[in-house]
């Protein structure tokens, strides 16, 4: 019998009722809430009279307006500071747990929900906020709804939902030791494309996903709405279980224990099926760097930036020569010698301890080159900050000329004070480089949190890999800093490769399953010659294209 | 909800692939805790010169007469045709509230974003799915004062020159969107079926219930 997806467990485990035309009905477990996706959908029930149907479903913090300096102040924005006081009054009238500004464990809702165990695997998880798809790490069903569907969630704990199909990306093999899930993420999304998940469930797979800590995997699937999937998903392991234990909202003692061995049979089946399968080899995974005004463009550090004339699909094109544009960048020309004005470490992709501790590596007793006007390492949460500052990382960064700032969303989409100016470049440890997202006029380029703080250090984009080979002490890898993966080192590739060379084929199969004829769909089987999402460590090596 | 039946309305061509939420409505407008008033900064970014902020009055701002929706002819368009996954990015509704604000009630393209896709519904605004060929063909006939009649009980669309295209749609959607339906209301009336999913689920994983504090 074909087995099933993490996917199809997950969507069958919170289906309450179908509807005759086929429409679902799916129960939602937490909702996360914050300042700006949901005052409208408040007044919404206030206006029709209802009342939220769990109050206890709901957790809700103050993260995307809020000032990352001179708190104490309050928020000086009047339009800003109404947004937030407007969450408070919401959650206090509906009884509705709430990190306000004051509360230390306050951060960015992408950050604090795993932090505080309020995420655990199985769960269906939504927030009026696209990046809700990080929670899909911890092998729970999460993804981004609109302001009218908060509401829904307040009012019925329910969503009305079409089933996505499923997606398998499977990196198989070793990343070189430079190589973070940031950049596994954009190489994913280089290769597919933003709308390339559209439609589907990515689940991620294979060595280089396992390898990673929780911290990674939240980065990795955190950037699948980049890839235009609405959820991501790693299926749970060790990795998963022993991150949660002891957090506060997670259960605890006999209870953590009988829930852990709930949760260890959230992954796919072995022979489960999926749509579509993508394979990339992980040793072929180079640090990356956006050029353009979406973040499926992007290049290896080492390559160039890439030529128009080259794209022989014309909206594509067109695409191109107006991101090369807004950009101020010319084809041909060298990434590393992209000179950047700012640098913004922090959000909920890149906001975790483990990303400042890789930004701290490169940047420890290091200087900001000085044509770069300001380097804002953003915590993102207080616990983050708090952490950070017990192993002073917070002192490295301030020798070494970086702002030390308090919890949120900040730069990644600049609606509070911190902001790009018209024409400034940036390097972001953020996820989107779209036209003015860092302010207006501003330019955005995407990369680890290594590759922000190397090019704060520089001036411009310096390839990682070849800093490590001249200093002592080679940046950290959030995959081996939690003591879950103790990978060794690999062997570095001798020679890069510019353009899009160095980059793996991925592999998309949609090929006729031998059992089931005529159905155009790829397998993850157990056989040799097939993937599978979730194979063991220490199997036999499978062969990938 | 606004229901949306039939509209005959001229089309802005927006020849633009990957056309994200922020620049549908950038974010300095979501600071607004309403959900009506974001018409004037639809495309802020593109179609004005300066830059924007929140209850600005645009009668004054300097317009980008290169960008399309700042021709007269299309101040009153209903439809926007545009290219490949339209409402990218951020989850924001700010999106198709602008956009129904401004007074679109239709957007053509060959894909959309999920989470953009959906919200369209919520606010009265029917996203259809052309196949790409037919976009094009679109693109290629919409000239200045160009015209389409969409009709989403007969899921059909007649083109200026009287050519008729057939689109597809969720029925649940179409039924909701064509009768302005309440979601909320809808999903209340499974209220029971909901309360028994509940008790059933706190059984099996009571850690899933406790409230954070």
């Amino acid at each position: 019998m074909t087995g099933i997806t993490l996917y199809d467990k997950l969507w069958n485990e919170h289906l309450v009722c179908i509807e005759p035309d086929g429409s679902a009905l799916i129960y939602i477990d937490r909702q996360l809430v914050h300042e700006v996706t949901s005052p409208q959908a408040f007044e919404g029930l206030r206006l029709a009279g209802r009342k939220p149907w769990r109050i206890g479903a709901n957790l809700a913090v103050v993260d995307h307006n809020v000032p990352t300096t001179g708190r104490d102040q309050g928020i000086t924005d009047a339009v800003s500071r109404l947004q937030v006081e407007t969450l408070d009054r919401n959650c206090a009238e509906f009884g509705i747990t709430e990190f306000g500004l004051a509360d230390p464990r306050q951060g960015i809702v992408h950050v604090i929900g795993p932090e505080q165990g309020a995420i655990l695997p199985g769960m269906t998880v939504v927030c009026g906020d696209s990046h809700t798809s990080t929670h899909g790490a911890f092998g729970s069903l999460a993804f981004g709804i609109g302001t009218s569907e908060v509401e829904h969630v307040l009012a019925t704990q329910c969503l009305v939902q079409r089933k996505a199909k499923n997606m398998l990306v499977l990196v198989d093999g070793q990343t070189e030791s430079e190589v973070t899930a940031k950049d596994i993420a954009l190489t994913i999304i280089g290769k597919i494309g933003t709308a390339g998940g559209t439609g589907y469930t990515i689940e991620f797979g294979g060595d280089a996903i396992r390898a990673l800590s929780m911290e990674g995997r939240m980065t990795l699937c955190n950037m699948g709405i980049e890839a235009g999937a609405r959820a991501g998903l790693v299926g749970v392991d060790e990795t998963t279980i022993d991150y949660i234990k002891g957090r506060p909202f997670a259960p605890q003692g006999g209870a953590f224990e009988q829930a852990a061995a709930f949760w260890r049979d959230l992954r796919s089946d072995a022979n489960a099926e999926f749509d579509i399968v993508i394979e990339i080899d992980a040793a072929n995974i180079k640090p990356q760097v956006t050029w353009g005004t979406s973040p499926e463009m992007t290049v290896p550090v080492n390559a160039l930036v890439p030529d128009p004339d080259q794209e022989k699909d014309p909206v594509k094109r067109e695409g191109m020569i107006r991101a090369l544009q807004y950009m101020d960048l010319k084809p041909g020309a060298h990434i590393t010698d992209i000179r950047i004005d700012k640098v913004f470490v922090g959000s909920c992709t890149n906001g975790r301890i483990e990303d400042l501790r890789a930004a701290a590596e490169v940047a420890r007793g290091k200087k900001k080159a000085a044509s770069v006007k300001l380097v804002l390492i953003v915590p993102g949460s207080g616990l983050v900050k708090r952490q950070a500052e017990a192993e002073g990382l917070d002192r490295i960064f301030k020798d070494a000329g970086f702002e030390w700032r308090d919890p949120g969303c900040s730069m990644c989409l600049a609606m509070n004070a911190d902001r790009l100016e018209p024409g400034e470049r940036c390097a972001s440890t953020s996820n989107r480089n779209f036209e003015g997202r860092q302010g207006y006029g501003g330019r955005t380029h995407l990369v680890s949190p290594a590759m922000a703080a190397a090019a704060a250090i520089y001036g411009h984009f310096v390839d990682i890999s070849a800093l490590a080979e001249k200093s002592p002490r080679a940046p950290t890898n959030p995959a081996a800093s939690n003591g879950h993966s103790n990978k060794p080192k690999p062997h570095r590739r001798a020679t890069p490769s510019v353009a899009n060379s160095s980059k793996s084929k991925p592999t998309t199969k949609a090929k006729a399953q031998t059992r089931q004829p005529g159905k155009p769909k790829a397998t993850g089987n157990t056989s040799a010659t097939t993937p599978q999402p979730d194979k063991p460590k220490g199997r036999k090596k499978i062969e990938t294209v | 909800m606004k229901p949306f039946r039939k509209i005959n309305s001229r089309v802005v061509p927006l020849d633009r692939a990957n056309v994200d939420t922020d620049a549908i409505i950038p974010k300095q407008f979501l600071k607004s805790i309403r959900r009506s008033g974001f018409g004037p900064y639809l495309f802020d970014e593109w179609r004005y010169l300066d830059r924007g902020e929140p209850d600005m009055d645009c009668s004054n701002r300097p317009l980008n007469l290169d960008f399309i929706l700042n021709q007269p002819i299309y101040r009153n368009a209903g439809i926007l045709l545009t290219r490949e996954n339209f409402g990218c990015g951020s989850s924001r509704e700010h999106a198709p509230w602008a956009l129904a604000d401004f007074g679109f009630r239709a957007i053509i393209a060959p894909s959309f974003a999920d989470i953009f896709y959906n919200n369209c519904f919520k606010n009265g605004l029917l996203p259809i799915v052309l196949d790409s060929a037919t976009v094009d063909h679109l693109f290629k006939e919409c000239k200045p004062g160009y015209n389409l009649m969409v009709d989403l009980a007969e899921q059909s669309i007649v083109t200026h020159f009287g050519e008729t295209l057939r689109f597809n749609i969720d029925p649940s959607r179409k039924h909701r969107l064509l009768n302005g339906l309440d979601d909320i209301d809808l999903t209340l009336q499974h209220a029971e079926a909901i309360k028994a999913f509940e008790a059933k689920r706190a059984a099996q994983a009571p850690w899933l219930f406790a409230v954070p504090r």
